[in-house]
């Protein structure tokens, strides 16, 4: 699968060199997602993404001296720290002018220390969203176009009070996006006067989740709290819960929500409710038109965290007139953030126009990028409410 | 009313989880104590023979679906299961010539068939996901209930729900048709009392008159019928994922080194004694204990000994006190 992957990316990266030749100058960008592991099945389109803003802003001429931009694909395994060290070495090696990943939280963290900032190399991540990564020492190097998981936490202690409810039992995958999630769910529902009777975790993978449910049960609560995944041990806890009757009303964070999970539990998740991040601007309407017109699917999970990275990249490049790391990095925020133009998917040409003009842009992209604090995305949430077997999207926050 | 509630909670979260439990590992585990009996090696390819059996009842169950064929209440593949165990029989049989006959001929040490039943699993494991592939398949159709929680609160009006799906219902009915079976197979009839004879003293068995072979296929095809048995319930019950069949391994053999390896009896008091044991020290005994006592005693805690977590823990600490202490096991099977 390695030897494959490394293959493919040796291909595309001669396609890539054979079809910039008549040009000047050429820009790589490192696209390092666990295209094996726990989230192989949403690396590819991750990659995709990634790859489309690369392929707008070459055919748009208008990078630098009409600069190429050539995408060096490598694996993170997601969860295999020593590999996407050895993979985040190697390209640098390759002299990748920036690095779009890692993916998961775990193993992001582990190429910021190790290869980022011995290197001095810029990483965006469209899809690391563990709270430990806001406060890491990180010498201004890390940015990423999700959201923290904190904020889903304050997110989902809002919608609870709303909805009234004053005590929740509380489960998370045991991992560090399940822990980090569950932390902040409950330190945000205390701090807003809520009751968490228990907080257990749950190993993904299992059959049987009797002894968890039993012991939520026993807790009790309103409702029952499952910062878990879909396809996984989540579904498994609901599923026991519901057949035992311990609880009837779940909260569904953001690995939880997907069609996947009505159609698996049935009429019985009706009244169940959660949110995921998503933002509804248009420019996310206009990422997923771009995305079936390539070929994938643009609404796949960071997908569109994941062509706003690479914009990002480029647009920084741009207004910085260089591809140095240590000359761009500062830009970012710059060009993310207003003042400026707004510019959405497909804008990437006119945006570059206005940079080399010496004009500010206000980048949105497909996510509604607003970068704060240590360079992360504020983050705006769809929340959800289950009505006859289908998520539907109540409202924006 | 008060000890009414508690004890249906008891019922609820401890009792039905951990008899259905137990009776899919006392399955599992009859199987591998019965090769270690007869055969005589650890047989780590049993986890997968179970996901091989449960494969091709899935295969079957699908195509009786697609065909209109139905139990009624009852799950479909209960009619795929006869030739899931047939399928299991075969590729049993086919495993026993191609590889484990070659080892006996060359009267290997036990350690040596440790090691090709170690190969023979990965051979399996891999065949297994080829075939179906590495996800989840969930089969189970017909009543999901002989009781749910909500009618059950409805009928008694209580405040605790008690549920019983009908797969639980399944597996303990068809655990106790099997042992029952089995037992009547290996003490009354003529193969059945060769199979024990060999087990005790092969030289003696063999002098006797007894065909070792005939008795080593009569093994296989028992225990492949244990294992798509056990294997079928256990998907049943929760859902069939070749990797959790891998993972079941461990607390069966658990078991049956609990009850004493070679013991049939054993192997069946080691799964109840395995699943309860994971059930109750990690139950949070806070609602059963609130109904329980009078109001001034109710605890404010969760009253659990140990975290969910510890599941897996529990099984492998009962495994080596009982190694320390008894080493062939509670119900005296072969030394290990």
């Amino acid at each position: 699968m390695k030897k494959l992957l490394m293959a493919t990316a040796a291909a595309a990266l001669t396609a890539g060199t054979a079809y910039a030749g008549g040009h000047a100058k050429e820009v790589k960008l490192g696209v390092l997602f666990g295209f094996t592991g726990p989230i192989e099945s949403l690396a590819p389109a991750m990659g995709d993404g990634a790859e489309l803003a690369m392929e707008e802003v070459t055919k748009s001429g208008k990078l630098l001296d009409s600069a190429t931009v050539t995408s060096v694909r490598a694996d993170t395994g997601c969860i295999d720290n020593g590999l996407a060290v050895a993979n985040g070495e190697k390209l640098v090696a390759e002299g990748v002018n920036g690095i779009i990943g890692g993916d998961c939280s775990g193993v992001t963290g582990a190429i910021l220390q190790n290869v980022a900032i011995p290197n001095g190399m810029v990483m965006i991540s469209p899809s690391a969203t563990s709270p430990g990564l806001s406060t890491m020492e990180d010498n201004g190097l890390f940015f990423r176009t999700s959201p923290s998981d904190a904020r889903e936490g304050q997110v989902m202690a809002e919608i609870l009070k709303e909805r009234g409810i004053n005590s929740i039992a509380l489960t998370y995958t045991n991992n560090d996006y399940g822990k980090g999630l569950a932390d902040a769910i409950q330190s945000s529902f205390e701090e807003v006067g809520g009751e968490v009777t228990i907080v257990t975790a749950h190993e993904d993978g299992k059959g049987d989740y009797s002894a968890e449910v039993g012991a939520l049960a026993s807790a009790g609560g309103d409702i029952l709290v499952v910062a878990g995944y879909l396809d996984q041990g989540g579904l498994g806890i609901i599923q026991g819960s519901l057949d035992s009757g311990a609880f009837d009303t779940f909260g569904l964070p953001g690995g939880m929500i997907g069609d996947s999970l009505p159609a698996n539990v049935g009429a019985d998740l009706d009244g169940s409710f959660g949110q995921i991040a998503g933002s509804d601007s248009k420019g996310a309407e206009i990422f997923a038109e771009m995305a079936k017109e390539r070929g994938f699917d643009g609404t796949s999970a960071y997908a569109s965290e994941s062509y706003d990275a690479a914009a990002l990249f480029l647009l920084a490049m741009q207004a910085a007139n260089s591809t140095n790391p240590a000359d761009y990095v500062g830009k970012i925020l710059d060009v993310a953030n207003a003042p400026g133009e707004p510019i959405n998917p497909g804008e990437l040409g006119k945006a570059l126009e206005i940079l080399a003009a010496g004009g500010e842009i206000d980048y949105q992209g497909a996510t509604g990028v607003e970068l704060i604090g240590p360079g992360e995305s504020a983050g705006s949430y769809r929340e959800i409410e289950v009505k006859d077997g289908k998520n539907e999207t109540l409202r924006f926050r | 009313m008060d000890l009414l509630n508690a004890l249906v909670a008891l019922t609820n979260y401890v009792i039905v989880p951990g008899l259905s439990y137990g009776s899919q590992l006392a399955l599992g585990a009859l199987g591998v104590t019965l090769i270690y009996g007869i055969l005589r090696f650890s047989n780590f390819a049993h986890g997968d023979t179970m996901a091989f059996g449960a494969m091709v009842t899935i295969l079957l169950t699908w195509l009786f679906q697609s065909a209109g064929l139905s139990a009624g209440p009852l799950p479909t593949a209960l009619l795929a299961l006869p030739f899931g165990i047939l399928g299991t029989i075969a590729l049993m049989l086919l495993t026993d010539r191609t590889v484990y006959r070659f080892y006996r001929q060359q009267k290997a040490k036990p350690v040596i068939f440790v090691m090709v039943s170690l190969g023979v699993m990965f051979i399996m494991n891999g065949l297994v996901r080829f075939i179906i592939g590495p996800g989840d398949q969930r089969f189970t159709d017909g009543e999901r209930f002989v009781i749910s929680a909500r009618t059950f609160k409805k009928l008694t009006g209580l405040d605790e729900g008690l549920a019983i799906k009908t797969t639980e219902a399944l597996t303990v009915v068809t655990a106790v048709i099997v042992v029952a079976v089995l037992f009547w197979f290996l003490n009354k009839t003529r193969t059945g009392k060769s199979m024990r004879a060999y087990s005790d003293n092969e030289d003696l068995a063999l002098l006797s008159g007894i065909n070792p072979e005939r008795v080593v296929m009569y093994t296989w095809m028992i225990v492949a019928a244990l294992a798509t048995i056990a294997g079928v319930l256990y998907g049943l019950d929760k859902s069939f994922k070749p990797f959790t069949y891998f993972q079941l391994l461990l607390p069966i053999f658990a078991s049956a080194i609990v009850g004493g390896l070679g013991n049939p009896i054993g192997a069946i008091a080691g799964g109840f004694i395995i699943a309860f044991s994971e059930v109750t020290i990690t139950y949070a005994w806070k609602k059963v204990l609130t109904y329980g006592l009078p109001e001034s005693l109710a605890p404010d805690g969760l009253v659990q000994l140990l975290s969910t977590d510890y599941k897996f823990a529990v099984s492998f600490a009962i495994l080596i006190v009982v190694l320390l202490f008894k080493p062939t096991g509670l119900f005296k099977g072969k030394a290990v």
